[in-house]
This record gives C-alpha cells, sequence and structure tokens, in this order.
C-alpha cells in the first residue's frame, strides 16, 4: 500500500530528512540528528510536520450529551477556547485512544486523534452515537503544525503580528491571517512551551516556510518528538497506552473527572499495574518489551526507553505490578544484557510547558 | 566518504592494516544510518576473536547494531574514549572514532575493496 503524505514530504525529502513508515504515513525521523532537534527545543524553538494526526469533527444539537458518553473528557462545562485532553475507553475500561477535545462551537467538537487509532476511533464513534450526531473524518483536510520551544511565543508573535502571551495552557484561539484561517491552541508534546497550529490543508506549505523564514526557528522530526515526550513524562498510545491498561495504571487518574456516565467509567480506576518512570545506571538503552525483575521476581515491561539528550543518561517507563510499584531498584532484562534501574518520577525534566507568559 | 587507503566488510567496519596489527572502527556509512551514537559496548582487552564474530555493540537514539570482528586475532587495545564520548563516531568514525586494535593471528583474507565496499553501499 502506498503512504500517505503531508502537504510537506516533498520539502522534508529537500531538506536532507531521513522519512520513515510511521502509522501509514511518509513521516521525517530527523533532519540534521535527533540530539541537535531535541536540545534546540529545548533551548529556543523547532517546527514539527504533524499532519498525520486525526481530526475528527462530532457535530449535531446533541453531540456534547452523546459523546459525553465516549470520551472521558468533561463536555457539560466544555466551553468553545479551552481544550481538554482525555481518553476514549473500551467498555473494560482500557485506552482506545487519547485525544484532546477542541469545543468549536457549542453544537461542534473537533476530536485529535492519533494516526494509528483513528479508523477504529471513527468506527467505535459511529457505532455509539444516534443519527443526531455526525461524525466526519476531516484529517486529510486539516493540516497540523507544532511549534514548540521557550521561544514559540515569540516567534508565533512576531509571525502573525497578533499577541498570545493571554493566550492560557489548554486554551486556544481562532485567527485569520491574510488568505490562512488558523486555530493556535497553547498545547504540544515535548514538555515545552508550545503551541499546536491547525491550518487547511492547502495552506500547510505556506505556513512552514513562513514559520521557517524565523533564523530561530528549526526542523524537527518524530525522532526528537519522541526523545522529548518521554523526557517530559508524556505517554505515547501502542507504548505506555494501549488496550490492556486503563488511564489510572497510566497514571491519568486524575483527569477522569467528567460526571457523566461514559463508556468505561466503571472499570477505568482499576489498577493491577503503574506506570513508573526509571533512570537507568551507564549509557545502555532499555528497549520497549524489556523484562523487569524486583529482586528475581517478574515485576513488569518496558514500554519505552531512550537515552535523555537534556540529561545526558537513559531513561524508561515501565509497566510494574502493583505489588512491586513501590519498590526503588528494579533490573532490566535483555537476552544477557542486565541494567540495572531506579524508580524516578514523572516527568523526568520539567521544561517551560506550563509556564505563566502573561506577566 | 570511503577513504582509499582502508579495507572494509560487509557488515560496515573498516580495517586498517598496520604491520601485524589492525585498527578497525565503524564506516561513515554505518554510523550515519544509525544516527547519533549513545553507547558502545568495547571488547575487552586480550579477548580472542575469529572473524566475523560479534564483539560489540553500537546503540544510538533509536536503534542498536551488532560489531563484528572483521579479521581473527588478539585484541590488544580498545578506545576508551568512547566510553564517555561515544559520538566521536559520528564525528570522526575513520579517526577519533576508532573501536578496536588487533593483533593478527591469521592472514587477512575476506575483506573488501574501497570500491568493492562503494558497491555495496550504493546498493543498500
Amino acid at each position: 500500500m502506498d503512504l500517505l503524505t503531508t502537504p510537506l514530504t516533498e520539502t522534508h525529502k529537500r531538506l536532507g530528512a531521513r522519512l520513515t513508515n510511521f502509522a501509514g504515513w511518509e513521516m521525517p525521523i530527523q533532519y540534521q540528528g535527533i540530539i541537535a532537534e531535541h536540545l534546540h527545543t529545548r533551548s529556543k524553538a523547532c517546527l514539527f510536520d504533524i499532519c498525520h494526526m486525526g481530526e475528527l469533527l462530532v457535530t449535531g444539537r446533541d453531540a456534547a450529551p452523546e459523546l459525553g458518553r465516549l470520551v472521558t473528557h468533561d463536555l457539560n462545562n466544555a466551553v468553545p477556547g479551552k481544550c481538554s485532553y482525555g481518553f476514549i475507553l473500551t467498555s473494560s475500561g482500557t485506552v482506545q485512544d487519547d485525544l484532546i477535545i477542541y469545543p468549536l462551537e457549542r453544537d461542534q467538537f473537533m476530536l485529535v486523534v492519533n494516526a494509528s487509532q483513528k479508523q477504529d476511533d471513527l468506527i467505535h464513534l459511529q457505532d455509539n452515537l444516534s443519527s443526531r450526531v455526525k461524525v466526519t473524518d476531516n484529517t486529510m483536510l486539516t493540516g497540523k503544525l507544532d511549534l514548540q520551544g521557550p521561544e514559540s511565543l515569540s516567534v508565533l508573535e512576531k509571525f502573525t503580528g497578533q499577541n498570545f502571551n493571554d493566550l492560557k495552557y489548554f486554551h486556544f484561539r481562532k485567527i485569520s491571517l491574510p488568505g490562512l484561517d488558523l486555530i493556535v491552541s497553547r498545547t504540544g508534546y515535548t514538555g515545552e512551551l508550545g503551541f499546536e497550529l491547525y491550518a487547511p490543508w492547502g495552506g500547510i506549505k505556506e505556513l512552514w516556510d513562513m514559520i521557517l523564514e524565523d533564523p530561530r526557528v528549526k526542523p524537527a522530526g518524530l525522532g526528537a518528538r519522541d526523545t522529548l515526550r518521554l523526557e517530559a513524562g508524556l505517554p505515547l498510545y501502542g507504548h505506555e497506552l494501549d488496550l490492556h491498561h486503563t488511564p489510572a495504571e497510566a497514571g491519568y487518574g486524575f483527569v477522569l473527572k467528567s460526571g457523566a456516565c461514559y463508556m468505561g467509567k466503571d472499570k477505568a480506576f482499576n489498577v493491577n499495574e503503574r506506570l513508573t518512570g526509571l533512570v537507568i545506571e551507564g549509557r545502555r538503552t532499555p528497549r520497549k518489551n524489556d523484562r523487569i525483575l524486583a529482586g528475581d521476581k517478574m515485576a513488569g515491561m518496558v514500554t519505552s526507553g531512550s537515552f535523555a539528550p537534556s540529561l545526558g543518561h537513559c531513561i524508561a517507563m515501565a509497566y510494574i505490578n502493583k505489588e512491586y510499584s513501590d519498590q526503588s531498584s528494579f533490573s532490566i532484562h535483555r537476552d544477557k544484557v542486565i541494567l540495572r534501574a531506579a524508580k524516578a518520577g514523572l516527568p523526568f525534566y520539567k521544561g517551560t510547558a506550563r509556564m505563566n507568559t502573561s506577566g | 566518504m570511503i577513504p582509499d587507503n582502508l579495507l572494509y566488510t560487509r557488515s560496515h567496519e573498516w580495517v586498517k592494516i598496520q604491520d601485524n596489527t589492525i585498527l578497525a572502527g565503524i564506516t561513515f556509512f554505518a554510523q550515519e544510518q544509525l544516527g547519533d551514537i549513545t553507547f558502545v559496548e568495547l571488547p575487552e582487552k586480550g579477548k580472542r576473536l575469529e572473524q566475523g564474530q560479534e564483539m560489540g555493540v553500537v546503540e544510538s537514539v533509536k536503534a542498536a547494531s551488532e560489531i563484528y570482528a572483521p579479521v581473527s586475532g588478539e585484541v590488544i587495545d580498545v578506545n576508551k574514549d568512547l566510553e564517555i564520548t561515544p559520538e566521536l563516531i559520528n564525528q570522526d568514525p575513520f579517526g577519533k572514532g576508532w573501536i578496536v586494535k588487533i593483533k593478527i593471528t591469521a592472514e587477512v583474507e575476506g575483506l573488501l575493496s574501497p570500491d568493492e565496499y562503494a558497491e555495496l553501499v550504493e546498493s543498500q
């Protein structure tokens, strides 16, 4: 099957990016190098092509109450301008997908979902919503660029000519530039101050070029996005989130505040394993599915591991059986390799994401 | 990026023959494919290796790759600098990023010429 392409795929090739198949999309992994792009995001600003993510539009007079029975987000109190993070759960309380929901209007919601889960999400929503509510897949109409890093606010204000210092974390605003309508969302996946920009598919190339004209901004690929989100302790679907774990096991019980009786609610707080941060001794990297032992007892599995460029050592996240999750040290096993790991709080690295910009 | 004065393996090690010892590392192509290198497992000094035997591992942010003995012999020196600065392999794969020095115990054979290696890289 041919890979899907974004409006920027040819641009990435010209920039010398290494491309890979990510959930059926041909996406850039890196341009100059993962570590350089990672560090540039932490110190200045980077731009990421995230057009592969799914945008589903749910509309209709009953959209809020009906959708509110399928997601953990509190849609009763949703107001346009404020977005929220949460989950679509299975009836067993495990995670079908994690998503941000944007209430665009009282009766119109944009769901931003993982590319790998989008088809299943669509079927799940269509199967469970009445005919009074309409679900539209806008993925190929809506492009997404992430501008992330401590300089992102100043870069954004410069190319739009508008102020965004009053746009708070997890708030968004619709703006119009000449010939280009945008949604600017103060959110991201790097742990740094940053913005997710949604624009019509046809305007993405122009937006990309406009932002990269600023010498402070460099393009960054999915490789750096992954090391950045891991340092920030953020979960990735297919690694920390899956059909076998509840939000509470992933450490997200605190977002389950909706008063609605949503699917999976009665089991969403079940905990058999706990997502745990691990700091690794030495420079060797643990990888997904490496086994974790507490003493000589099988205690869990690594979900993500990497060298952490901002920390200078290796880190991992792992599901550890609740019986062992309060222990402070573990060993990680893969073939003949044994690594020593100490439990660590999340995030591993605290960036500028939540900083107050309004002065 | 394929120096004329070296020999190569199909597993992307380079070999510099100096009398009865050889110096070896991984090629520019290999380090470029791996990306930012974060860890190198070096063989122990004194270890006897058969040509083609696994002698260490190079890990990058995204991948890991075994390295193989390009010749048969005894490890007489390893590049200890790589333990703290493995990125030397990215910066200077044929120089400061050398990995191992081996005393040859058998005649060196089965290595690729620069032209043959260039053809291999071309085909990958």
